[in-house]
């Protein structure tokens, strides 16, 4: 009993350190915007559905089918590489796409973050059901409203083992590409000229305006570069489970948010943070309780992180100095 | 009225938006403001004939040719509006962020089936526990949570909506994912039978509807409704000033419960059949979406919201599966063209002129020289 319950411990954590990756990708986007918009972008979560999307669809060109296909080592990075600059290039452009549709009429107006919040919640909607009529139909040739298959490249087959707990290859693949990814953005925010900028409008907007940095670029800016992190999460999402469907963003998105949430939102490490946790805490606890459980507990963990730490495991801030 | 327009179309020469402070209706509201008590009663009662005689077939045939009318009114509509007014008064009047209104309606359909079907309580007992679980799990959802910041008790409340709903999915005692079938009509009332007829459950709804407006209006022009003002405008100022701001926010999130649990529980009594899938997170949403449309803290806007929102797409019902993408595209479109809503709330206006809109302005503070929002501090 205890060896079975050792044994399903390290096999949910390597697979909550899979999905806290993922999560930590997309709750990347969500912070960022947060950090200089103050705004939720409820609407990420159709980013990152988009690209899903994106990598079926280049998967299957390039496998011709949804049947497995065997590639060598090379191949297998080379594949990847590939849907993730697709799905990147895709998402971010889609985020900058809904940015200027959806939001920037609104914030050119000054209205209330409640507006743009509904006006995140329509262009979700929207989205939602153009993929779901007709874009994934016309890519697939299947009905948008089923599950879509996509093929596997990378084999889902032992890599190593820790103690009881398999490590596979596709695992191996998602943690790296999540951390690289990670520290990339962590650089370019902390050290460019262009993360300055971001830095400089979610400390104080007005100053920065001042300072010359043109509110609307960076702004324009911050969508690109969530929108392109949603992206890489789909690509290894698709990697990973291999599937996908119009609803796949709701769910994740959710999610994605909590874990922005919890570990300080307007954080970039946080989110990394708060993406692992929540990951880590879903399956283990769908040991005990069983996995039908498993995002109640995500949203009672949320609940009480936030009553001992309103802001979150980290706290708040893009750049550590917001008051 | 034509002064008004006159005044808002030279306002938008200068560059600046019409809605600075004029609105079409603007005129109608100034006489409101101070008509005679007779004209006001007059105006109630004609409302109220209008209310009664809007599921006649003739109105029918053109408000929804393709489904029965007077279910329409039942559902979605008189539901929709109900869960507006109550959603208004934590969003609207206390300015609070709740995305997980859901829930509540939940937890006010699931008394009625479980203690109607279980227990073999009546309707009035179960509406009664109904409206008091609503508030209760509303208190119990606030306290903990209630001090955090707004976005952060967006994102409790939406997860409080989705535990709700997985929970009633996962307990097999409610019905789990199959839902509860044969949920009690009310007893009989005034003679009249609840059974296949819609008819009464209109005039049911239509009550607990007026019930509701009388409730939230004597609310708002309370000390009750001052409070939440208060909160809403600058809760560090209030509380400064002495208000019990924690008190206040976890009085308007029970009060906006309660609705909620009020309009499940007359909804299921109606449905006969409920499952968990009846109560999912785009509803929560898509009322959330009204009460914005309409223009948060003003009744007659949120009204007017919840109405378009749920008739809307049973009017367009031959667009079939295009409605939602349609909707959706309608969202973005109206929050671009009349961010405050359709009929934003004056006063609120007025109490805002300097301010950035309640809830704090997105981007306002990101003065740009063409924002309005640079424009509104120095007027």
């Amino acid at each position: 009993m205890l060896q079975d319950l050792q044994a399903q411990f390290l096999g949910s954590t390597i697979g909550g350190l899979v999905a806290g990756s993922i999560y930590a990708l997309i709750a990347l986007g969500y912070t960022m915007v947060y950090g200089v918009l103050r705004l939720i972008n409820f609407a990420h979560s159709e980013i990152f559905m988009i690209g899903t999307i994106t990598s079926l669809f280049v998967l299957i060109s390039i496998a011709g089918g949804t049947a497995p296909i065997t590639l060598g080592v090379f191949g297998m990075i080379a594949v990847l590489l590939l849907i993730i600059i697709a799905s990147a290039a895709v998402s971010g452009g889609a985020a900058v796409l809904l940015e200027q549709v959806a939001y920037r009429p609104l914030r050119k107006k000054g209205a209330t973050r409640l507006a743009a919040l509904i006006s995140a919640i329509g262009a979700s909607l929207f989205l939602q059901e153009l993929f779901g009529l007709e874009i994934i139909e016309w890519i697939t040739g299947k009905s948008g409203r089923v599950q879509q298959n996509a093929p596997r490249f990378i084999p889902h087959d032992e890599l190593f083992h820790i103690g009881n707990g398999v490590v596979r290859t596709d695992h191996v693949f998602v943690i790296v590409g999540a951390v690289i990814m990670m520290i990339a953005l962590d650089q370019l925010v902390s050290r460019t000229r262009i993360g300055r900028g971001i830095r400089a409008t979610a400390q104080d907007p007005e100053a920065a305006v001042l300072m010359g940095v043109s509110i609307d670029k960076i702004v324009r800016l911050t969508f690109l570069l969530g929108g392109a992190m949603a992206g890489v999460a789909a690509a290894l999402y698709v990697m990973e489970y291999e599937n996908t469907d119009y609803r796949i963003g709701f769910l994740l998105g959710i999610k994605a948010f909590t874990a922005a949430v919890l570990g300080g939102i307007g954080n970039l490490r946080g989110a990394l943070l708060g993406g692992i946790v929540l990951g880590l805490v879903e399956n283990w606890s769908s040991i005990f309780f069983g996995s039908q459980w498993k995002d109640v507990t995500a949203f009672v963990v949320l609940v009480l992180v936030l009553m001992f730490r309103p802001t979150g495991i980290l706290g708040e801030s893009l750049q550590r100095a917001r008051a | 009225m034509k002064g008004n327009e006159e005044v808002a179309e030279k306002s938008s020469e200068n560059g600046k938006p019409a809605r600075a402070g004029f609105h079409p209706i603007d005129g109608l509201r100034d006489w409101w403001a101070v008509a005679p008590h007779w004209q006001r009663y007059g105006v109630y009662l004609a409302l109220i004939i209008g209310a009664l005689i809007l599921p006649a077939p003739a109105i029918g045939s053109f408000m929804s040719p393709e489904s029965d009318w007077t279910t329409v009114l039942i559902f979605p509509v008189g539901t929709y509006i109900l869960l507006a007014i109550g959603l208004n008064i934590v969003v609207g009047h206390a300015g609070m962020l709740d995305l997980g209104f859901v829930a509540f309606f939940a937890i006010g359909a699931y008394t009625l089936a479980v203690m109607g079907t279980k227990y073999g309580w009546s309707f009035w007992g179960s509406l009664v526990l109904g409206i008091f679980l609503a508030a209760m799990s509303g208190v119990i959802l606030g306290a903990p949570t209630l001090r955090l910041r707004g976005d952060y008790l967006a994102i409790v409340t939406l997860g409080f909506g989705e535990i709700v709903r997985i929970t009633a999915t996962n307990t097999d005692g409610i019905g789990g994912a199959r839902g509860i079938t044969n949920v009690p009509h009310p007893e009989p009332m005034f003679g009249t039978e609840f059974l296949l007829d819609p008819a009464p459950y209109y005039y049911l709804i239509v009550a607990a509807i007026v019930i509701a407006i009388v409730f939230s209006v004597r609310l708002h022009r309370s000390r009750v409704g001052r409070a939440w003002a208060a909160i809403r405008e600058d809760e560090d100022a209030a509380e400064l000033m002495g208000v019990p701001t924690f008190k206040f926010k976890l009085l308007a999130f029970a009060i906006g419960a309660m609705l909620g649990g009020m309009a499940g529980v007359v909804y299921a009594s109606k449905a006969v059949f409920i499952e968990p899938n009846n109560f999912p997170f785009i509803l929560s949403a898509t009322i959330l979406a009204a009460v914005v449309l309409g223009g948060a803290g003003n009744l007659p806007g949120v009204i007017l919201g919840a109405f378009l929102v749920a008739w809307l797409p049973e009017r367009f019902r031959f667009l079939s599966e295009y409605r939602i993408l349609i909707f959706g595209g309608v969202l973005v479109l109206m929050m671009a063209l009349r961010p405050e809503g359709l009929l934003p709330s004056r006063q609120r206006k007025a109490e805002l002129r300097e301010g950035t809109g309640g809830m704090g302005a997105m981007g306002a503070e990101v003065a740009g020289p063409d924002s309005e929002a640079s424009a509104e501090v120095t007027k």
